[in-house]
């Protein structure tokens, strides 16, 4: 693995989190899935990071990107589909986090 | 603003204006007819359909087409499964096959109702889908771009992929219509 590259961390089929972060500036994860959960559809390769691009950067380490497929019903609250309606969303590795941890990494207490 | 950066960067001497109306004219050449190209030759040649699937710009480079600025990921929709495509954050649209996107695309509207109350939208394209049908969104936020395969009409087995071609709109390709024979 090249250090131009960030090591891929997650498979298809695993369950994850979006980090409930709120950062200034151009963002390319929709605020709607922020600290929501759902599964790995695919790893689609590893992407210069267009959050740090946006600035005139490098964007290196490049950044594995992954499709994360969401339960629209675990979105929405009124969700007027049925439970198997899906949303799929490109989101960058570094916005990703194991599900039952908290943003700083630490256990999440239920 | 697009004429004062145009004006700029040809000022400069970064471009020449015939560039950017070469580029202008290249973008206006490409329709959905590409795209409905694509669907036919996919609902005739089961090989080439197992591409398209697996790679999708290997895919359409095989029909001579561009390949493509960006990674394109095709969803199929099943008699269980439909699948419509929407950009919340902007309006990416796979432009090499499709042309430019229409103006409902990039509205405000259908980018953020689409993922949040996807089958109400869908209704007021006129498609109705059954409870039983699962709707799979893909929200294109970053370096994929998607297109969509329809199902091909019943009573279409004896078509030719031309004929074929002629049956597959703009609308299906992105999601909120679907196919029909007549």
């Amino acid at each position: 693995m090249s250090e131009q590259t960030e090591p891929v961390r997650f498979e298809p089929g695993e369950h994850v989190a979006v980090r409930a972060a709120h950062p200034p500036g151009h963002v390319r994860t929709p605020a709607y899935v922020r600290g929501c959960e759902g599964v790995i559809e695919r790893l689609c390769g590893t992407y210069p990071n267009p959050e740090e691009m946006a600035y005139g950067r490098s964007g290196l380490p490049a950044q594995p990107l992954y499709r994360v497929r969401f339960r629209q019903a675990d979105l929405w609250a009124d969700y007027e589909g049925g439970p198997s309606d899906t949303v799929d969303v490109e989101i960058f590795q570094h916005w990703l986090q194991p599900t039952g941890v908290n943003n700083d990494g630490t256990p999440r207490r239920s | 603003m697009e004429v004062a950066v145009r004006e700029l960067l040809i000022e400069k001497g970064v471009l020449t204006a015939d560039q950017v109306r070469r580029q202008v004219e290249d973008m206006d050449s490409r329709t959905p007819a590409r795209g409905a190209a694509v669907v036919a030759r996919a609902w005739s040649d089961p090989v080439f359909h197992r591409l398209l699937m697996a790679d999708g710009n290997a895919a359409v480079e095989t029909m001579g087409l561009e390949r493509g600025p960006y990674k394109l990921v095709v969803v199929e929709n099943t008699p269980d499964v439909h699948n419509v495509i929407v950009c919340t954050l902007c309006s990416c649209y796979p432009r090499w096959l499709l042309g430019l996107p229409p103006d409902w695309y990039k509205s405000r509207n259908y980018r953020s109702r689409m993922v949040r109350e996807p089958r109400a939208v869908l209704r007021e394209f006129g498609l109705e889908l059954p409870q039983d049908t699962t709707v799979r969104v893909h929200d294109s936020t970053a370096d994929m771009r998607y297109l969509v395969l329809p199902m091909r009409p019943v009573g279409t087995d004896e078509w030719q992929e031309q004929q074929l071609g002629a049956l597959v709109g703009r609308d299906a390709m992105v999601g909120v219509a679907v196919c029909a024979s007549r």
